[in-house]
């Protein structure tokens, strides 16, 4: 297995990790949960990242939001160290962590009233102007007449659609995504994959997706990075040349099917082999 | 006639029968309206010593209540410092146990040598009697809010207080309510007690003068007022809770498949 193939750095890097190392606990309890880890991600890609448990891809993800710091290395969002340029990040996790007391379009509009410049703007002027793009949204994902809803009325797929909807009605530079259909069944899974392709065919925010499904990966991502782990690092890292929109038929075709195939075969091979006594 | 509507008629015949049976049981064996009136007498004593105990009931229903609004004031401002950092809540635990177990009957006296007999210490005994229950279910709503709920915030780079109004306080709502249902009544409590001890006005001190006159229909008349004021005052943080928190009480709905 050779290294990671990196993209070079270039006007349209936006994110990028330079030897990212980060360790957790103290002495004999330390882990090491990325290992000198490297990746450029341009604007306006959309790059998967798979690998087997505890690799550490959603430690990338809190990385590049700044929640968590890096022990060693650097990390630089849109040209510069990760904080420092204030740039607009949506997120969406595998719980879809609506607020109860909220209906669903509240809920929605909830980063408008915390990100600027929307928050500053949030006041009786505009708030009528958020409620419609609010419910725009919200019909485009299919839940048209849902915003008076409370979350505790609406399944689980509906809840993830409109935990999408919360993630991009700021218009984010940045989308993370961190297994956000990994709950769901799987023909409301496939259904939401088309949305998501579709949302972000227009809106064409750089995403960050963490995923277990391979599928998943070659059907929304441009580009898939494979993770070892222990320490965690990116091993592989492949273009996936389909053309948009894909379609859930695209993904039954041999070329398809041999890429996750050796996907698939790169990260049970980044197994740590159980030692024998 | 569905269940609710049910409910509310036994209630209501629970509460009429009580008194039919306390006026039973008196005129039964005869009992003194030295030792326990009739629910009878009470009534008659209530309608006739009315306007003479209009003053002090209002009196005590103001003591009660501006104890009381001081007391949801520090409670929250107290419930929610305690509640927003776990070093707090552990270091400042311990205190504040310590201050609720302590008798308030053992207050009144320092109250009174500080303010004088009077309503200032009236009110400050219901609030103190308040504040702890408030306390603690803030800080416990606060403390155990979903780190994920948070998470969703600190990601679109939300402030403290972003979090505190946006999903802290909502999150904690209701918490806080069952908490001014237990509050409210012992607000009443408080200032029963200091009236009692220290004061030339409200319910507590009528009660006090007229048992040293063994007038105990009066006794009683005020212990039924007071039971009144209670129930009202709770009847309304109760509406007011199901107007604000409707949303943690759904259990008759059903999600949709």
């Amino acid at each position: 297995m050779t290294t990671a193939t990196e993209l070079p750095r270039t006007e349209d890097t936006f994110i990028e990790l330079e030897n990212v190392t980060l360790t957790y606990g103290r002495g004999d309890k330390q882990v090491t949960a990325l290992g000198l880890t490297n990746l450029r991600v341009n604007q306006g890609d959309f790059v998967a990242l798979v690998g087997p448990s505890g690799c550490g891809k959603s430690t990338i993800l809190k990385l590049v939001t700044g929640l968590i710091k890096a022990s060693e290395g650097y990390v630089y969002v849109a040209g510069r160290e990760v904080g420092a340029t204030p740039i607009r990040v949506g997120m969406a996790f595998q719980n879809p962590t609506m607020l109860p007391w909220l209906t669903v379009r509240d809920n929605v509009m909830m980063p408008l009233k915390i990100v600027p410049p929307f928050r500053q703007e949030y006041g009786a002027k505009k708030k009528t102007e958020f409620r419609d793009r609010a419910d725009a949204l919200l019909k485009e994902v299919g839940l048209a007449n849902f915003g008076d809803k409370h979350p505790w009325q609406l399944s689980g797929g509906m809840l993830q659609r409109a935990s999408l909807c919360r993630a991009l009605i700021h218009e984010p530079q940045l989308l993370l995504l961190d297994e956000p259909f990994g709950a769901l069944d799987q023909f409301t899974r496939e259904e939401l994959w088309a949305v998501m392709q579709e949302l972000w065919m227009k809106l064409k925010p750089t995403v960050l997706l963490v995923t277990h499904d391979l599928k998943e990966a070659g059907y929304l991502a441009t580009r898939i990075c494979v993770m070892r782990t222990r320490p965690g690092q990116i091993v592989d890292d492949a273009a996936v040349p389909f053309p948009r929109p894909r379609t859930i038929d695209m993904s039954y075709t041999p070329t398809f099917v041999s890429m996750t195939q050796r996907l698939r075969e790169l990260i049970v091979s980044q197994r740590p082999v159980k030692e024998t006594v | 006639m569905s269940p609710q509507a049910r409910r509310k008629v036994w209630s209501a015949v629970l509460i009429v029968g009580f008194f039919v049976l306390w006026e039973a049981l008196c005129w039964l064996f005869n009992v003194s309206d030295i030792i326990v009136p009739k629910p009878s007498q009470i009534i008659v004593t209530l309608w006739q010593r009315g306007p003479a105990l209009w003053p002090h009931t209002l009196q005590t229903l103001y003591t009660t209540l501006v104890g009381f609004g001081f007391g949801i004031l520090i409670g929250i401002s107290l419930g929610v410092l305690i509640g927003s950092s776990k070093l707090a809540y552990d270091v400042a635990y311990p205190l504040l146990v310590g201050f609720a177990s302590i008798p308030k009957v053992a207050v009144v006296p320092i109250f009174v040598l500080w303010f004088g007999a009077g309503t200032v210490p009236a009110v400050l005994t219901a609030m103190i009697m308040c504040i702890f229950p408030i306390v603690v279910n803030v800080a416990t709503g606060l403390a155990t809010t979903e780190p994920e709920l948070e998470d969703v915030m600190r990601a679109l780079r939300a402030t403290k207080a972003d979090i505190l109004w946006n999903v802290g306080l909502p999150r904690t709502m209701p918490f806080f309510f069952a908490s001014l249902k237990v509050s409210v009544t012992l607000a009443f409590v408080g200032t029963v007690i200091s009236e009692t001890v220290a004061s030339n006005r409200g319910i507590g001190n009528v009660m006090m003068i007229a048992s040293s006159n063994f007038d105990v229909p009066l006794v009683f008349a005020g212990l039924i007022i007071l039971a009144f004021l209670g129930v009202a005052l709770y009847a309304i943080f109760s509406l007011i809770e199901s107007k604000i928190t409707g949303w943690a009480h759904r259990k008759d709905e059903f999600a949709m498949g």
